[in-house]
């Protein structure tokens, strides 16, 4: 087990080396991000100051070298646009994304278990093809387009919610939060759906097949003939048994939902860090954009790594094919 | 033992076989209503496209036929000069219609191109790190798994934030991104094989490497990569499009779908829906009719089910 963690742990960090690597030089090598923050009249001369102050001169294998000893020190730069650590202003607009992130997997996990049971319990009928229509439309359709939709049907037309923004935070163990007020879960309801619609299609599929396996199991029949009712069936025996893939799917897509959420961001104009990367992105603050990606690289590696390490903990099996690899 | 040989060394496709099959498969693939359905409107989409200059009420990018005060029309309003717009215009009074079609030729060729791109490189790589096994094949997959475990979103913004825009620089991206799904697909079908007789029979006539990896080996793992491909197809449409309206995609000067919605947004909330709803309504068409062809594919080319 000993020798399992310490190559996953180096794996997981020459991970992370190689992704800086790929990174930094992809956003360093091209574009000159002077041209857009100096003042349209700046001289040749003034051009070349902002760029030794912001360490732009130097050769880019200099700047990588710098940006590494700096960031093992926890320094991920400057902002370019706003002159604050890079990491500051991330860490600023975690608590929102984290937030839209945990509260769109509730609604997957609540959209998606009823509707794929139901259509486990009846995959031939024709509520169970047509959840399973949906889910492949909610697979493939733009998630963007969809949340302009809501938008124009529920803030335009309809004027139930806001169209955008974030409602007012309260204090929840220091951290700034939205969804304890009514104001806060009007606002976060849209992007939430929104962002949840994908995964939900993915938690209809695992809980349909699930639960088809489960129905055919002895334990199911056996209740059935001891006459339990139905309901207790679907809801304890069911339910309890297909709840372990769904979990670990779910645990493992939370990275890809922070990442999915620029998208969401963009549209409902709400105030997170994949807001922040977009816009940095379009202001070429590279800082920002390598402390974003390099962020959201770790939260990958150490998710991956996690569920890895748990699983060679639970089945030998696992750590085992590895070694002889 | 000789006959086996002789007729496993010509079996790649199986010339004459082939055929057959090939038949055999289309009539399958009709039988099915749905998918009849969606290839005829992708069909009927690939046409609008290819003739968009032709079919287009207006070219919307000559300035000389636009005119400001046209903008903003509703669905079915007349503009001054008469001419009805039945999706509206936009704010620089552009026909919403013919922009949709120049729109949706832009859209298809950026996910054409680049799934044929990444398909071509992927299947390469994939069936090369499978006949090679070692140390190659260990480094391609171990490059294919760090790919894949983070999201496509993620890797092309990266990419596009340091390209800049333009059409070519998305179709680079969007295969960076791809390739990936092909080789491990390749692989897999590869890995299996690779250790069948009629590969075997192909070394033992010593025949030249690259005619087996690509002549042999090649064509017999082509069934589940057309279905991943076509499933990759609309994901290239949707992921196209989501740059685009995130601003980081195609340029101002030749809108995809997606740029006209991130256009239409901004008119959204003073009510002119039409700008941005009807070029998602076409993307949505696309996307649909994709799948469904897709889905058919996957059915009628599974081996586990036609046996």
């Amino acid at each position: 087990m000993l020798a399992y963690f310490i190559r996953r742990v180096a794996q997981a960090l020459l991970t992370v080396a190689v992704m800086a690597t790929i990174v930094f030089t992809a956003i360093y090598a091209v574009g000159n991000p002077v041209d857009i923050l100096a003042n349209p009249n700046a001289d040749a001369k003034e051009m070349a100051e902002i760029a030794a102050r912001l360490g732009l001169d130097r050769p880019l294998h200099e700047q990588f070298a710098l940006f590494v000893w700096n960031a093992l020190q926890g320094d991920l730069g400057r902002s370019f646009v706003f002159n604050e650590p890079a990491l500051k202003l991330i860490v600023q607009r975690m608590p929102a994304t984290l937030e839209l992130a945990f509260v769109a997997l509730v609604f997957s996990i609540v959209i998606g278990i009823p509707l794929g049971v139901w259509a486990g319990l009846k995959p031939d009928s024709f509520a169970g093809r047509t959840i399973m229509s949906g889910s492949i439309l909610g697979f493939s359709l733009p998630n963007f387009w969809i949340g302009l939709m809501l938008i124009l049907l529920f803030a335009v037309e309809l004027r139930l919610l806001p169209s955008g923004g974030r409602g007012p935070t309260t204090s929840l163990f220091g951290l700034p939060v939205t969804f304890l007020t009514w104001e806060g879960l009007r606002h976060l309801l849209l992007p939430a759906f929104t962002l949840a619609l994908y995964k939900a299609a993915l938690v209809v599929r695992l809980a349909r097949a699930g639960t088809r396996e489960v129905v055919l199991q002895d334990y199911v029949r056996f209740a059935r003939a001891k006459g339990v009712s139905p309901r207790r069936i679907v809801l304890v025996h069911v339910l309890k048994n297909i709840m372990i893939p769904v979990v670990t799917v779910l645990g493992l897509e939370l990275g890809s939902m922070i990442a999915f959420a620029v998208v969401t961001e963009t549209v409902f104009a709400y105030p997170g860090m994949g807001k922040l990367l977009i816009d940095s992105i379009g202001r070429l603050d590279r800082p920002v954009i390598v402390a974003y990606l390099m962020l959201v690289v770790v939260i990958f590696v150490v998710i991956n790594l996690v569920v890895d390490l748990i699983y060679a903990a639970l089945d030998p099996r696992v750590r085992l094919t590895e070694s002889e690899a | 033992m000789t006959d086996a040989l002789r007729t496993e060394t010509r079996s790649p496709a199986a010339v004459e076989k082939g055929e057959s099959l090939f038949r055999r498969r289309l009539s399958e693939f009709f039988e099915s209503r749905s998918a009849t359905f969606g290839l005829a409107l992708l069909v009927l989409l690939l046409a609008a496209a290819i003739f968009a200059p032709w079919i287009a009420p207006q070219n919307p990018y000559d300035l000389a036929q636009l005119d400001i005060m046209d903008g903003k029309l509703p669905p079915g309003g007349a503009s001054m000069d008469g001419r009805i717009h039945w999706l509206g215009t936009d704010e620089q009074g552009r026909d919403m219609l013919s922009a949709i079609l120049y729109g949706l030729r832009i859209s298809l060729f950026v996910a054409v191109v680049s799934t044929v791109a990444a398909l071509s490189i992927g299947a390469a790589v994939g069936v090369l790190a499978a006949f090679k096994g070692g140390r190659v094949e260990n480094f391609v997959m171990r490059a294919v798994d760090l790919q894949l475990s983070f999201p496509a979103i993620l890797i092309a913004l990266v990419l596009l934030a340091a390209f800049g825009r333009g059409v070519d620089k998305v179709i680079i991206a969007l295969i960076v991104v791809q390739w990936a799904y092909y080789a491990r697909t390749v692989r897999g079908s590869a890995l299996v094989e690779r250790n069948r007789d009629y590969i075997e029979a192909a070394r033992c006539l010593a025949l030249p490497k690259s005619r087996i990896v690509f002549r042999h080996l090649l064509p017999n793992c082509l069934p589940p990569l057309i279905v991943v491909a076509t499933v990759q197809v609309a994901h290239a449409v949707a992921l196209e499009a989501t740059l685009s309206f995130l601003g980081v995609g195609v340029p101002v000067t030749e809108p995809s779908l997606g740029m006209l919605i991130k256009n239409g947004y901004d008119y959204l909330m003073s009510g002119k829906y039409w700008i941005s709803t009807y070029p998602g309504v076409a993307l949505v068409i696309a996307i649909v009719a994709i799948n469904m062809v897709g889905d058919r594919l996957r059915d009628v080319l599974n081996p586990r089910l036609s046996k």
